[in-house]
């Protein structure tokens, strides 16, 4: 939103102090984007007449334009708005020309054919926000002088507000102007006329069929209008806010709006069907063209103002139609000042996409009773340049039974008090909003808080209570630090989740955070079910499958790392996945998933047993059970009880050629979510012996279906209490896979009360071989 | 004799002189004192001798001549012994600047170190940690926080829809508000909490804005809880976070879940001043959403994102290489 400085000191008189005004403004949450200084004159850009244009063969987005200056030379500049005509005079910006956002003008030659610098639109001059084209001046505008002489422009200081949605009256200069007041603590100033009819009695019907959705329609007839420009300072300030002046009664419109935030229409009274106005929903599938020449398809959502003979004339609070526009010979207008209701207006915007600045305004609340004042004032601003407009008699004003209902809040001081940590007496919260237009009466203790038409933003005390805040000033409120009596802490989920990244950190892998979003396929290459939860409105098209397991973005990362020669990475992610699920919410849970490439899968299982050695997991590595997606022959899945908690092996040769990866890619996928909700075993002291240790290895031959956990656990059966550790340290293949192999063992023996005997170690050596061979796997000799 | 115990100890002495290594000095150790060794050989004619006086006599020259052999190893062994040890380092030297990489740690990434340093800052505040779905119900997303269906507000957020259960039912969370309402539902106050969490709005991404990105939210709720308590945790969190020398301020703004609603800024040492977040203290129809009587309870929340946090603190220029995965950016940090 943009206020003009000038204008906010016609309305109230605040110092001439920018700093000041720009600080307070940020204060009362008007937040100032920028501070601008607009319309002054670029210096070097002057005024020029269009000779001629051409197209150029070698030159498809620009043609040449030949401009007069008026002193007989021709000037040629390649430009790639086409919006001009010969005749038509625009600013020209020569050669040497510094432009107010920075560029530096230069002779450039395009196809060979240099430029002698640059024809401006609004945006470049900081006119305005139009850049659909080159500004058109006034055929009359004299040549070859600075465009801002020509067009009577003063420098304005201009403050870009943010807005926010609980103040629609901050979007009119009076509703900031009344914070900015009450803060200076001078009175606000703004027009409050009424209207004054002097001429014959003239009014245009009014028929509101949709009353719920207007609750107040009023017209008045104005004649004697002599369609002119308007005054210097008008056309200046409307540049400054952003708006492109037209002429008078078009400007007058648009300022009074500006200024007072009520929106309004004016209809050229003769060419408004049977005199009158109709305000209805819209038949679906009716049509109408809007003023900007576009044909608009409407359906029952969307509120219409019809004339009397039910012709739409406009969409109600958004744009009018070209039917009935002002022209040149416009004599008669009847204004057009509502109200309407703001989730009606929402809709219709959303629906259609086309915003106005009188949109803007209505869909986030006008002031139902600021219509008389923002007529008068159209009055009053009009009259300066028709000194023989008539105001008739027959003001017609319809209200429904939708009128917004005047509002008044319970406000206890206490209350206040209590939140904002500072006593505030009845009479000081009084005197903070009553200059912003509350009205307070006092209640027994509390207050009787009567809120102003214009901010409906405020319904209940917990809203006056910011509103005095505010006004009090945030800074002003003090700062205290609420202690808190309980003792901060992560969860043991939480500390857990922090131990398991450390240990993979530990172990050289990196964390990624791949997209959590898919594309279409994405599951199946990875060998996963397609079935997936998607969203209704995704960013990118395609890009709308929530994963249901990490593996496909990490195989994009190892793949993207590839395709730029990095190979061997290793990546881990914890990231939420979202399996569908019947219930209210998809199956979202808590993953971890390790990729590492250029390993095999005894990489990942040493990843899995480093984490069960950390933190106290339990669970089974089954091989029977091959998860999707892995390699058939050298992946297992991994339970706990019967659940299933995770999967540790390779990537299935065909998921890599579909992800374009060259090497194996170790894996491990856990559920973290249910892994870390268990609480882990505490590790207990065991009492290391004095007595000295003895060591002995067995190597076995071991058929292919046995594996080596299995010997594993029948040898500590057999070694029994003075077995210390038991550790495969060799693994021998001379065969296929199907011809089995010889796995060696070291075993330790110690005991804890004496030296072990020769006769000690024979028979734990003789038990564990008798314990193998039940298996099958026998001594190699 | 005793000419015979001195030639014995004078030629021990002299080939322990020249013995030129520790091995040497070895054999003549067991050599010259050993039980075949020339002092010992004398050792054994002194019960020849005649008289006790000159048995006395013999044999303390005898013992002297030992002393003597024994302290002439002990001295020439440790020199032999240092000159040898100072060949075995000087032979060993090495230079360390010649560094051949080997395997590394790991790197979190940078979200997840911002996001643990800002948990444990607010621990240290006293403040315990929550979490919540990333997918939720458009209740907990919007209704329960004072955004009705048609509330002029959700137009502020880019709201990615979900298809599960009826339309428009199912979101991707659009901040981590909602883990608000299942903490006041899980627990009784007070309650002191951060939540920090992924976050998802369909805004079209470019170097400072992503559609999927992190925020940390805090929520105090107790009695007597102030507009003053809220600028003061949040001034000692940007002291704890930043540093001493930082600052912070509430300007009014405007959030349909708290009211008042404020904007937190900070302060860098050099006087700039930095939007930070959003804050405010929370709304009483937020409170009854979450099960609480606002004329019992008040409390405050504040939120701000975690990206932005890894991303000023090591300067990255576009917030999205944060999300590429490339090896070569993560090995920067």
């Amino acid at each position: 939103m943009k206020i003009v400085h000038s204008w906010l000191r016609e309305l109230a008189p605040l110092p001439d102090d920018v700093d000041a005004i720009a600080h307070t403004l940020s204060d009362v949450g008007l937040a100032v984007e920028s501070v601008d200084r607009v319309g002054a004159t670029v210096a070097g850009v002057i005024t020029a007449r269009v000779i001629r244009t051409e197209r150029h063969p070698d030159a498809a987005k620009v043609h040449r334009v030949f401009l007069d200056i008026g002193d007989g030379t021709e000037h040629h500049v390649w430009c790639g708005a086409f919006n001009m005509q010969s005749g038509d005079v625009i600013p020209w910006a020569t050669p040497g020309t510094a432009m107010p956002d920075g560029r530096l003008i230069e002779t450039k030659p395009i196809v060979g054919i240099p430029s002698e610098g640059m024809c401006c639109s609004s945006r470049e001059l900081g006119l305005g926000d139009d850049h659909s084209g080159i500004l058109i001046l006034d055929p009359k505008t004299p040549l070859g002088v600075p465009y801002g002489q020509a067009l009577g422009l003063a420098e304005e200081i201009v403050y870009d507000l943010d807005v926010l949605r609980n103040r629609p009256d901050a979007y009119g200069h009076v509703g900031v102007a009344r914070d900015l007041a009450a803060r200076f603590g001078v009175a606000l100033t703004a027009p409050r006329g009424a209207i004054v009819a002097s001429g014959a009695s003239k009014s245009a019907s009014v028929d509101i069929v949709a009353g719920d959705r207007c609750p107040r329609f009023t017209t008045i007839i104005i004649s004697g209008i002599r369609v002119a420009e308007s005054p210097d300072w008008m056309k200046s300030r409307l540049a400054a806010a952003g708006m492109r002046p037209i002429n008078n009664v078009v400007d007058v419109s648009n300022y009074v709006m500006l200024e007072t935030n009520q929106p309004n229409h004016a209809y050229d009274f003769d060419t408004l069907g049977g005199g009158g106005f109709r305000i209805r929903v819209a038949h679906d599938g009716e049509s109408m063209i809007t003023l900007d020449g576009v044909e608009r398809t409407l359906t029952a959502d969307d509120l219409l103002i019809c004339d009397a003979t039910d012709r739409p004339i406009g969409i109600a609070g958004i744009m009018g139609g070209q039917n009935t526009e002002i022209s040149d010979g416009t004599t008669t207008v009847a204004l057009e000042t509502a109200y309407f209701e703001v989730p009606g207006i929402m809709k219709t915007v959303q629906r259609l996409g086309l915003r106005s600045e009188a949109s803007a305004r209505f869909e986030r609340g006008v002031d139902p009773l600021g219509i008389e004042t923002s007529i008068a004032r159209f009055v009053e601003l009009l009259r300066l340049t028709c000194p023989d407009l008539v105001v008739h008699d027959g003001f017609v004003d319809a209200c429904t039974p939708s009128m917004p209902a005047a509002v008044t809040i319970t406000v206890r001081p206490e209350r206040v008090s209590a939140l904002l940590g500072r006593p505030f007496s009845a009479v000081e919260i009084s005197s903070l909003i009553e200059p912003i237009g509350f009205a307070c009466r006092a209640e027994g203790s509390a207050l009787a808080v009567s809120v102003p038409s214009w901010r409906p933003d405020c319904t209940l005390e917990i809203d006056i209570v910011e509103e005095v805040a505010r006004m009090f000033g945030y800074d002003k409120l003090g700062k205290t630090v609420a202690k808190s009596t309980l003792a901060g802490g992560l969860s043991p989920v939480q500390h857990r989740r922090r131990r398991v990244r450390d240990v993979l950190l530990g172990l050289g892998l990196d964390e990624a955070m791949p997209h959590p979003f898919l594309t279409d396929g994405d599951l199946s290459r990875a060998g996963l079910s397609a079935d997936a939860v998607r969203l209704v409105n995704p960013l990118v098209m395609g890009d709308d499958v929530l994963r249901t397991s990490l593996r496909p973005g990490l195989l994009k990362a190892v793949a993207f790392n590839e395709s730029h020669r990095r190979h061997g990475v290793g990546f881990f992610e914890i990231g939420h996945v979202y399996p569908p699920s019947d219930a209210e919410l998809p199956a979202e849970y808590e993953a971890l998933c390790v990729l590492v490439a250029g390993a095999e899968a005894p990489r990942a299982v040493a990843v899995w047993r480093e984490l069960v050695s950390a933190m106290g997991w339990g669970a089974r590595l089954d091989q029977m059970k091959v998860p999707a997606g892995l390699h058939p022959t050298r992946s297992a899945t991994l339970s706990a009880g019967r659940d299933v908690v995770g999967a540790v092996g390779e990537i299935h040769p065909d998921v890599l050629d579909a992800y374009e990866v060259s090497e194996r890619v170790a894996v491990l996928e856990l559920n973290l979510s249910v892994l870390l909700a268990g609480e882990p075993k505490v590790p207990q002291w065991k009492a290391t012996s004095k007595f000295p240790s003895t060591d002995f290895d067995l190597a076995f031959n071991v058929p292919a279906d046995v594996s080596a956990d299995k010997i594993d656990k029948a040898l500590r059966q057999a070694a029994g209490s003075l077995l210390v550790s038991l550790d495969l340290f060799d693994v021998y293949r001379s065969g296929g896979p199907s011809e089995g192999r010889s796995l060696a063992f070291r075993l330790r023996l110690q005991a804890s009360d004496r030296t072990l005997t020769d006769a000690d170690v024979a028979s734990v050596r003789e038990k564990c071989v008798a314990a193998a061979s039940k298996l099958n796997a026998h001594l190699r000799t | 004799m005793i000419a015979d115990i001195d030639a014995a100890r004078a030629a021990a002495v002299a080939s322990i002189a020249s013995a030129a290594t520790v091995d040497d000095l070895r054999r003549l150790d067991a050599d010259l004192l050993g039980k075949k060794g020339p002092l010992a050989q004398l050792k054994a004619g002194l019960g020849k001798l005649a008289t006790v006086d000159e048995k006395k006599a013999m044999g303390a020259a005898l013992n002297d001549a030992m002393t003597a052999v024994q302290s002439a190893l002990d001295e020439r062994r440790a020199v032999l012994a240092r000159a040898e040890r100072d060949v075995q380092l000087a032979a060993e030297a090495l230079d360390l600047t010649e560094f051949v990489k080997s395997p590394t740690r790991g790197r979190a990434h940078l979200v997840t170190q911002a996001w643990e340093r800002l948990e444990d800052v607010f621990v240290g505040l006293g403040f315990q940690i929550a979490e919540g779905p990333e997918v939720e119900t458009d209740w907990y997303n919007f209704e329960a926080l004072n955004m009705p269906p048609s509330h002029p507000a959700r137009s502020m957020h880019d709201t990615f829809y979900v298809d599960h259960g009826a339309p428009g039912s199912t979101v991707l969370r659009t901040h981590t508000s909602p883990v608000q309402i299942r903490v006041m539902q899980a627990i009784q106050p007070p309650i002191y909490m951060v939540m920090p969490g992924r976050v998802f709005r369909n805004e079209t991404t470019d170097a400072t804005h992503l559609a999927v990105f992190h925020q940390i939210e805090g929520l105090v709720i107790d009695r007597g809880i102030t507009l003053a308590d809220l600028a003061g945790t949040i001034d000692a969190f940007t002291k704890a976070f930043f540093g001493t020398e930082f600052g912070s301020r509430l300007r009014p703004s405007y959030f349909p879940f708290t009211e008042p609603s404020a904007e937190f800024d900070i302060r860098t040492p050099q006087g700039d001043w930095l939007e930070l977040g959003g804050c405010g203290m929370v709304h009483p129809n937020v409170l009854r959403a979450g099960g609480l009587d606002p004329e019992e309870w008040s409390g405050f929340a504040f939120g701000f994102g975690i990206d932005r946090m890894a991303k000023e603190r090591h300067g990255v220029g576009d917030v999205r290489e944060m999300y590429t995965n490339d090896i070569r950016f993560i090995e920067q940090f």
